[in-house]
């Protein structure tokens, strides 16, 4: 479990994240949602501690993130699968390499415990014997899923996602989302996914925390927010016309 | 104000990517790759560039030999020494820090802005000292091979240009070579050519490492990691020469 309490962020006079609290359970997926420059990502990166915090706490199982040694942080960050917006896969190497990475760097296992657990966690995402194609040979949604491999190579007890349909077709978004989703059931890891893809809210939000100019505006899950009178989620929920009629139908 | 807090950030920089590896195959296998990359594809450049200098030297000094009670083989000897002592050092450094410098600055820095760099910070790999440190030790191995490779081919190529211009002969010219050879200066020079390695691998790792934005502003981080790095390449080779030879 992830806690996350009062945790302020500024960039200059700029103040990002205002006081936020809020909690990211295990075995669950955690969605982070909100309109472009609400200070998501921002928080998403204080979360892996890509950014310092100006106040506040981030709790890892009890354990401070924001008061630890980098020794200890690295050690917390072999326990974190992270899947990017651009998949962040490195282009010199091939799938399979680019899935061993983390075995290679931190277990001690064989060259063949290596393949069978990159083979595992290839067929895991439906990619199986495409070890050796290189990430510029691959389209966008194998390269999200090669990521997605990768961050689970190392049996992570924390998974990341950063709006991970972003430039992906409806169908691929889909598989995606179902992907995250039975990974974390299956592993009971915390995932904590940033996204605006409605689809993605409605799909799989078991947890849902709606940022809204820095702040935690509103909490729920995937079944109270189609039906909350919160004005700004409402807004961002029924943006199109199309949801608009949507809510019409309902009421 | 900016270039100080510049130079304090590059020795912070620094101060992580000599930390301990995190596994030593993997850095073993990796300095190996960054010999091949930065090293053993610059021979062909460092050969063309060497062969011509050495060529032109020798041509200009011979052309300016019209005082009789100069010996001949002075033609060698001039071509030597300022081959070692200063055209393979430092002038193949400098190309060598356009080479080699825009390719280390533009690998980083597209991999910073593509988040690459991120995603090795979160999988807890320390990612300075997984990309900068295998091409510093790479350059600082490398390098000075690659300068005693532009030494013996810029004599050579002052002989050729002297031998093809009928200016001097195989003879007088290997004397010139011979003349008062000092081990010391291709000490000096070798030490120099460790000095520039480093430079130009740490620095441009630092400005493609730092890199902000898009590929606009990798392009931009590259060039000025080849003028900064270029920069001090001059300014240690004043103190190095001043700490060493005088």
């Amino acid at each position: 479990m992830i806690e996350v309490k009062n945790v302020s962020k500024s960039f200059g006079d700029h103040k990002v994240l205002d006081n936020v609290s809020a909690v990211f359970e295990t075995g669950k997926v955690n969605l982070i949602i909100g309109a472009s420059g609400q200070g998501k990502s921002v928080l998403a990166k204080c979360l892996v501690g890509l950014h310092e915090v100006d106040e506040g706490e981030i709790l890892y199982d009890g354990q401070d993130f924001c008061q630890m040694s980098s020794e200890v942080r690295r050690k917390i960050r072999t326990e974190i699968g992270m899947l990017f917006q651009g998949a962040a896969l490195f282009d010199s190497m091939t799938v399979e390499q680019n899935v061993s990475f983390p075995l290679s760097m931190f277990s001690n296992m064989s060259k063949a415990e290596m393949l069978d657990r990159t083979n595992f966690c290839l067929e895991r995402v439906n990619l199986a014997g495409r070890n050796k194609l290189f990430p510029s040979e691959c389209s966008g949604g194998m390269q999200k899923r090669i990521a997605i491999a990768r961050a689970i190579a190392m049996n992570p007890k924390y998974l990341f996602c950063d709006e991970p349909n972003s430039g992906l077709d409806p169908q691929t978004s889909i598989l995606i989302d179902a992907l995250i989703k039975e990974i974390t059931y299956e592993y009971n890891i915390t995932t904590i996914v940033i996204t605006h893809d409605m689809n993605s809210v409605i799909e799989i939000g078991d947890n849902i925390n709606f940022i809204y100019k820095g702040q935690n505006w509103w909490h729920g899950n995937h079944k109270t927010i189609v039906s909350t009178d919160n004005k700004e989620v409402g807004d961002f929920v029924y943006a199109s016309d199309f949801m608009k009629q949507i809510r019409t139908k309902l009421a | 104000m900016n270039r100080i807090a510049n130079i304090g950030k590059y020795c912070l920089m620094l101060w992580v990517v000599f930390s301990k590896p995190e596994k030593f195959k993997i850095f073993r296998k990796r300095t190996f790759d960054e010999i091949q990359t930065i090293g053993i594809n610059s021979l062909p450049i460092v050969a063309l560039m060497s062969v011509f200098i050495g060529g032109v030297i020798a041509l200009q000094t011979a052309s300016n030999m019209d005082n009789p009670i100069l010996p001949d083989y002075t033609i060698g000897y001039i071509t030597r020494s300022s081959t070692i002592l200063e055209l393979s050092p430092t002038i193949i450094s400098l190309i060598l820090a356009g080479k080699v410098g825009s390719n280390v600055a533009s690998e980083i820095g597209t991999m910073r802005i593509t988040e690459q760099i991120d995603a090795l910070e979160i999988m807890g790999v320390n990612s300075l000292s997984y990309l900068v440190l295998p091409k510093i030790v790479a350059a600082v191995i490398f390098f000075p091979i690659l300068i005693t490779f532009s030494m013996t081919l810029g004599i050579v190529g002052g002989w050729l240009s002297l031998i093809i211009s009928d200016l001097s002969t195989t003879e007088t010219y290997l004397i010139g070579i011979r003349y008062y050879f000092k081990t010391g200066d291709i000490v000096y020079a070798l030490t120099k050519t460790i000095v520039f390695g480093f430079l130009i691998v740490s620095i441009s790792s630092f400005y493609g490492y730092y890199a902000k934005g898009g590929s606009l502003d990798v392009g931009r981080s590259s060039t000025e990691a080849v003028v900064s790095s270029s920069v001090a390449i001059l300014i240690a080779n004043f103190l190095l020469t001043q700490m060493i030879l005088l």
